[in-house]
C-alpha cells in the first residue's frame, strides 16, 4: 500500500483523529491526535491489509513550534510498506498513551523518550530513566535544556 | 522440656538472591549492569541497567555540522565503525539527493563488508571466551589484524575510521589494497573451516548453547529484533536483500538463517552459526566487489558544504549487529536539528529478560554472548 | 627415612640417637621436597604459558631472563610477594586468612607418598594411595573457607560449585584407583609400582582393557579435582570473575596458584604411578636416578595433556558436569572394577 492509501484507510477508521498527512516528502508522515495513538497503532498492527508488525523507531523530538513530538516509524514485514506517524503534545503537559502493549520494544524506546525529552507515556509499566542516572535533573535533548551544575556533589563539566 | 516448633515446609521460602552482574564484568561485553534475581542457580528475572557509556551522541549531532558528526558515529558500534558511518551518511545523502560515483559505492561496500567480517570475528572470539574456550579468540584476532592492516593502509586508522563522508569517502584505495584484500579473501575460507573445527562442532560448546535462550520468531519481530539475532530465529530478513541500499543488489550472496540443527530454532547456537555463515557471505561479496570495482574520482560528489534542504528522513542499513536506523531532521542549516539513532543492540538487549527466564547463571553468559551487544551502541 | 638414618649412623658412626636423626632427616627431607615442589609449580606455570601461547599462534614469555622468558615465574613470584596484602573490610578474617594455607597443605601433603624411584620416597605408607586420596580432599575445605570468608556473592558461588564438583568427582577417582589397587593387591605406592614390573605391557593401563578405561576415567575425574577446563567452573573467569579466589591478592593468591599447579602435578604423578608404571622404564626396571627421570617424564606428559585440554575445550555448565560425574563416570568406574576382577579371575594374573 502506498502512504496515501494507508492514510485513506486510517481516515476511514478514525475520522478526525487523523489530523494531517504529508505525502510529497522524503518520509511520508501522518499526524495523529495524541489520545488516539494507542488505538491507531493497535489497528495498524492487527488490520490484515496493513499488518504493521514492526516498530522501526520511536523518537522524541522537540519541535520548533514549541510542542513536543513523538515520531513513530512503523513497517510491515508482511506487506513491505511503511509509514511515519507523528503525535504533537503541548510542552506544559506532554502526555501520550503508551503503545508498549502493541509492540513490546516500545517499552524501552518510550523510556528513552521520557528520559531525553520528558514526554510522559500514560499507562507505561515502568517509566523511569534509561540512559541518564535515575536522579538526574532535566531532560537533556530539549532545546532549552540547561545542564545541572552539581550532581551528587560533583561539578558537572560542560 | 522445650517446645519444638513445627514448621510447615510450604512456608519455608528459599530466599531469592539478587546478584549484580556488572557494571564491570568480563562477560557483559562492556559496561552493563544486570540485576539478576536467582533461586540458587536458576534465574527468575533479569533487569538490565544501561547508560554507563552514554556519551550524548544525539546532542552532539545537533551542535556540530554534518561532516563533524561522522567521527562520533564511529564510536557508537566501535566494532563496525564503517557501517555506522555508512548508515548516517546515506541518511544525509538521501535528504540532499546526492548521487555518488560508482567507485565510491564499490569502496563503501568493500570496507563495510570487511568490517562486518571483523565484527563477527570479535563476536565469535569473545563468545568462545565466555563459554570457556580461550583459543578461538586469538585465532579470530589473527584475521582481524589483516583487516586492520588494510584499513590502516587506506585511511590511517585501525578501528575508528571517519572514512565514509557525505558524497564520497575520505581517501581513495591505495596501491596494494586490492592485492591485499584479494589475498585475504582467498585465505579466509580456510579460516572459517578452522573456526568450525575448533568451536562450532565441539560437543561441549553445543551442549552449552543449543536449546538455550530460545527466541521465537514472532517475539523477535514484535521486539523489532533484527540482524543475525532475527535470522537465527529462522526469519529470512536482510535489508541488503529486502530493502537494498547502495549497490547491494548487484552482488550474489545468500541469507543464512538458523534451522535448529543442533537444538531448537532460535537458540544461541543458531544465532552464533548465522554469524559464522554470514562471514562467508561477506567474503563472497568482497570478492565480487574487488573484481568489479571501476576507476573514478572518489571526491567528485563531495559537496563544499553539507546543507540538506528542510525535511526529515529515516534511513536504515544492515550493520553486523542488525538494523541501524538513523532519523535525521534537517532545518536547512549546516547543523542537523535532530538526529535519532535506533541502535540494533539497544533493541536486542531489551529482549534479554525474556530470553533469560528459567535459565541458569552460566546460561545468562551464553545468552548475552549470543545476542552480540556492544555497549557503545546501546548507550550511544 | 628410618632406613636412611640407620644407614648413616652405621656408616659414619654418628653419635646421634636414631630417634633424633630419623625425624630430623624427615624434616629436612620435607623442606627439600617443599622447595622442589614450589620450584616445580613455578616451572609448570611457565610451561603452561608457553604451551598456551604456541597453541594460540603466539609466543608467550620471551624476554624475562633471556631464553624464552624462563625467569617469568620467578619475576611474578617476587612481584606477588611485594604486593599489598588486601583483606576486604567485611571479610571473615580467620577464615579468609586460613583458606589459602588449607588449600596449600592439601595439595602438598600428597607428595609425601609419591614414589620417585626405588626407595626414593619420603614415606612409604602401607596405605599410600588411600592416604593421598584422603588428604587431597582437604582442598575442598579450603575452597569453601575462601568463598565464604570473602564475603562476596560471586566467590561464594564459585566455592559452592567447587565443593559440589570435587566431592562428586571423588567417587570416580576412588573407584578407578580401586581397580588399579585390585590389580596390585596393595595400597602401598611402592608395591603398586613393583607390581607393574617387567615392561610396558605390564603397566596397568595396558594390561587389560578395563584398567585402560579406569585410567581414562581417573584422568578425567582428576581434571575435575584440580578445577581445570573443561571442569573449571569454580574459577570460570568469564562468569565469576575469578570464582573463589576473587578477593585474594599478593602472596595469598600465589598460595592458591601454586597449590593448583602442585595439585596438577600430583594427580599426574599419581596417574603415572598407578597406571603407567611409575618410575619403571618401558623395558622394565630402573636405576635410582633414571627412575626419577622416568616418573617425572610420565607425569609431565600427562600435565601437557591437561594443558592441551584446557586451551582447546570450552567449559561445561555445572549441571552437565554433575551429570557426567554421577551418571557417566561413576557407572563406568564400577564396571571397570567388576571387569578387572573378572579378568584377574579368568587370567589368573591381573
Amino acid at each position: 500500500m502506498t502512504p496515501s492509501e494507508i492514510h485513506q484507510r486510517l481516515r476511514e477508521k478514525f475520522g478526525d483523529q487523523i489530523l494531517g498527512f504529508e505525502g510529497e516528502v522524503v518520509e511520508p508522515t501522518i499526524k495523529v491526535a495524541a489520545p488516539a495513538i494507542a488505538k491507531v497503532c493497535l489497528f495498524l498492527r492487527d488490520d490484515p491489509d496493513l499488518k504493521m508488525d514492526s516498530l522501526m523507531c520511536l523518537s522524541g523530538v522537540d519541535d520548533p513550534s514549541g510542542d513536543l513530538v513523538v515520531a513513530y516509524h512503523v513497517y510491515s514485514m508482511a506487506h513491505r510498506h511503511r509509514i511515519a506517524l507523528k503525535v504533537f503534545v503541548p510542552r506544559e503537559n506532554p502526555a501520550v498513551p503508551t503503545v508498549e502493549h502493541v509492540w513490546k520494544i516500545a517499552n524501552w524506546h518510550e523510556r528513552e523518550a521520557y528520559d531525553m525529552m520528558g514526554i510522559v507515556f500514560e499507562g507505561h509499566s515502568d517509566l523511569r530513566r534509561i540512559l541518564c542516572p535515575d536522579d538526574w535533573e532535566g531532560h537533556p535533548l530539549r532545546k532549552d535544556y540547561k545542564v545541572q551544575e552539581y550532581y551528587r556533589g560533583m561539578k558537572v563539566e560542560v | 522440656m522445650a517446645q519444638v516448633e513445627i514448621v510447615d515446609t510450604a512456608d519455608v521460602k528459599t530466599q531469592e538472591m539478587v546478584l549484580n552482574m556488572g557494571p564491570q564484568h568480563p562477560s557483559t561485553h562492556g559496561v552493563l549492569r544486570l540485576e539478576i534475581g536467582t533461586d540458587g542457580e536458576i534465574v527468575r528475572w533479569v533487569r538490565p541497567h544501561i547508560g554507563y557509556l552514554h556519551r550524548c551522541f544525539e546532542k552532539h549531532a545537533e551542535n556540530l555540522t554534518y561532516p563533524q558528526v561522522i567521527p562520533f558515529t564511529d564510536r557508537m558500534d566501535y566494532m563496525a565503525s564503517m557501517n555506522n558511518n555508512l548508515g548516517y551518511v546515506l541518511g544525509v545523502e538521501r535528504l540532499m539527493d546526492i548521487q555518488v560515483p560508482e567507485r565510491v559505492e564499490y569502496i563503501r561496500v568493500i570496507v563495510c563488508e570487511l568490517n562486518r567480517i571483523a565484527s563477527h570475528l570479535i563476536s565469535f572470539g569473545t563468545y568462545g571466551l565466555d563459554i570457556g574456550a580461550f583459543t578461538p579468540f586469538l585465532f579470530a584476532f589473527r584475521e582481524r589484524e589483516r583487516i586492520f592492516d588494510m584499513f590502516e593502509m587506506t585511511c590511517g586508522a585501525r578501528m575508528l575510521y571517519n572514512y565514509i563522508w557525505v558524497g564520497g569517502v575520505s581517501h581513495d584505495l591505495p596501491d596494494g589494497f586490492i592485492e591485499a584484500a584479494t589475498a585475504f579473501v582467498d585465505d579466509f575460507e580456510k579460516s572459517i573451516d578452522e573456526y568450525n573445527g575448533i568451536l562450532s562442532g565441539n560437543k561441549i560448546f553445543i551442549e552449552r548453547t543449543a536449546n538455550v535462550g530460545i527466541l521465537p520468531a514472532d517475539m523477535a519481530i514484535n521486539y523489532n529484533v533484527t540482524g543475525p539475532n532475527l535470522r537465527g530465529s529462522g526469519v529470512k530478513w536482510d535489508l541488503r536483500r529486502d530493502e537494498p541500499y547502495s549497490i547491494y543488489d548487484r552482488f550474489e550472496f545468500d541469507i543464512p538463517v538458523g534451522r535448529g540443527e543442533m537444538g531448537t530454532v532460535g537458540d544461541c547456537w543458531d544465532r552464533y552459526m548465522v554469524r559464522i555463515w554470514e562471514m562467508e557471505q561477506s567474503r563472497r561479496i568482497v570478492k565480487q566487489a574487488l573484481q568489479q570495482i571501476p576507476k573514478g574520482n572518489v571526491h567528485a560528489a563531495i559537496p563544499k558544504q553539507v546543507r540538506p534542504p528542510k525535511g526529515e528522513c529515516y534511513f536504515r542499513t544492515e550493520t553486523p549487529k542488525g538494523e541501524l536506523g538513523v532519523y535525521v531532521i534537517s532545518d536547512g542549516t549546516t547543523k542537523a536539528y535532530r538526529v535519532k539513532v535506533k541502535s540494533p543492540c539497544f533493541v536486542a538487549l531489551s529482549v534479554l529478560p525474556e530470553l533469560c527466564k528459567g535459565a541458569m547463571i552460566a546460561d545468562v553468559v551464553a545468552i548475552i554472548g549470543s545476542i552480540d551487544i556492544v555497549l557503545g551502541e546501546v548507550d550511544r | 627415612m628410618q632406613a636412611l638414618a640407620q644407614y648413616l649412623i652405621q656408616t659414619f658412626g654418628l653419635p646421634v640417637p636414631l630417634s633424633v636423626l630419623s625425624p630430623l632427616l624427615g624434616f629436612m627431607g620435607g623442606v627439600v621436597v617443599l622447595t622442589a615442589i614450589a620450584v616445580q609449580a613455578m616451572y609448570l606455570i611457565w610451561l603452561e604459558r608457553k604451551v598456551a601461547a604456541h597453541m594460540q599462534d603466539r609466543l608467550g614469555p620471551m624476554l624475562v631472563g633471556g631464553w624464552h622468558g624462563w625467569a617469568q615465574s620467578l619475576a611474578d613470584g617476587i612481584k606477588l610477594l611485594l604486593k599489598e596484602d588486601i583483606v576486604p573490610a567485611a571479610a571473615d578474617r580467620p577464615l579468609f586468612l586460613l583458606a589459602p594455607l588449607v588449600v596449600f597443605v592439601g595439595s602438598f601433603a600428597a607428595f609425601v607418598c609419591l614414589p620417585f624411584g626405588d626407595r626414593v620416597i619420603i614415606s612409604d605408607l602401607n596405605v599410600g594411595i588411600f592416604y593421598i586420596i584422603a588428604v587431597t580432599s582437604f582442598v575442598v575445605i579450603g575452597i569453601i573457607m575462601a568463598g565464604w570468608g570473602s564475603n562476596n556473592k560471586w566467590a561464594l558461588f564459585g566455592a559452592m560449585r567447587s565443593a559440589a564438583q570435587i566431592v562428586s568427582y571423588e567417587i570416580p577417582v576412588g573407584l578407578s584407583l580401586l581397580a588399579a589397587v585390585m590389580a596390585a593387591g596393595s595400597l602401598s605406592m611402592q608395591e603398586i609400582v613393583a607390581a607393574q614390573d617387567g615392561g610396558i605391557h605390564r603397566w596397568f593401563a595396558f594390561r587389560n582393557p578395563f584398567l585402560f578405561v579406569a585410567f581414562v576415567i581417573y584422568f578425567l575425574a582428576s581434571l575435575s579435582e584440580v578445577n581445570r577446563t573443561p571442569f573449571d567452573i569454580p574459577e570460570a573467569e568469564s562468569e565469576l570473575v575469578a570464582g573463589y579466589h576473587t578477593e585474594y591478592s599478593g602472596m595469598r593468591f600465589s598460595f592458591f596458584f601454586l597449590a593448583e599447579y602442585a595439585n596438577m602435578f600430583a594427580v599426574a604423578a599419581i596417574a603415572a604411578t598407578l597406571f603407567l608404571g611409575g618410575w619403571q622404564a618401558p623395558w622394565g626396571g630402573g636405576a635410582p636416578i633414571f627412575g626419577v627421570i622416568w616418573v617425572i617424564a610420565k607425569a609431565h606428559f600427562l600435565v601437557f595433556v591437561q594443558m592441551w585440554l584446557r586451551w582447546t575445550l570450552p567449559r561445561l555448565r555445572v549441571d552437565q558436569l554433575m551429570y557426567i560425574g554421577w551418571k557417566v563416570l561413576t557407572p563406568f568406574a564400577f564396571a571397570c572394577i567388576v571387569g578387572t576382577g573378572a579378568w584377574m579371575l579368568v587370567f589368573k594374573q591381573g
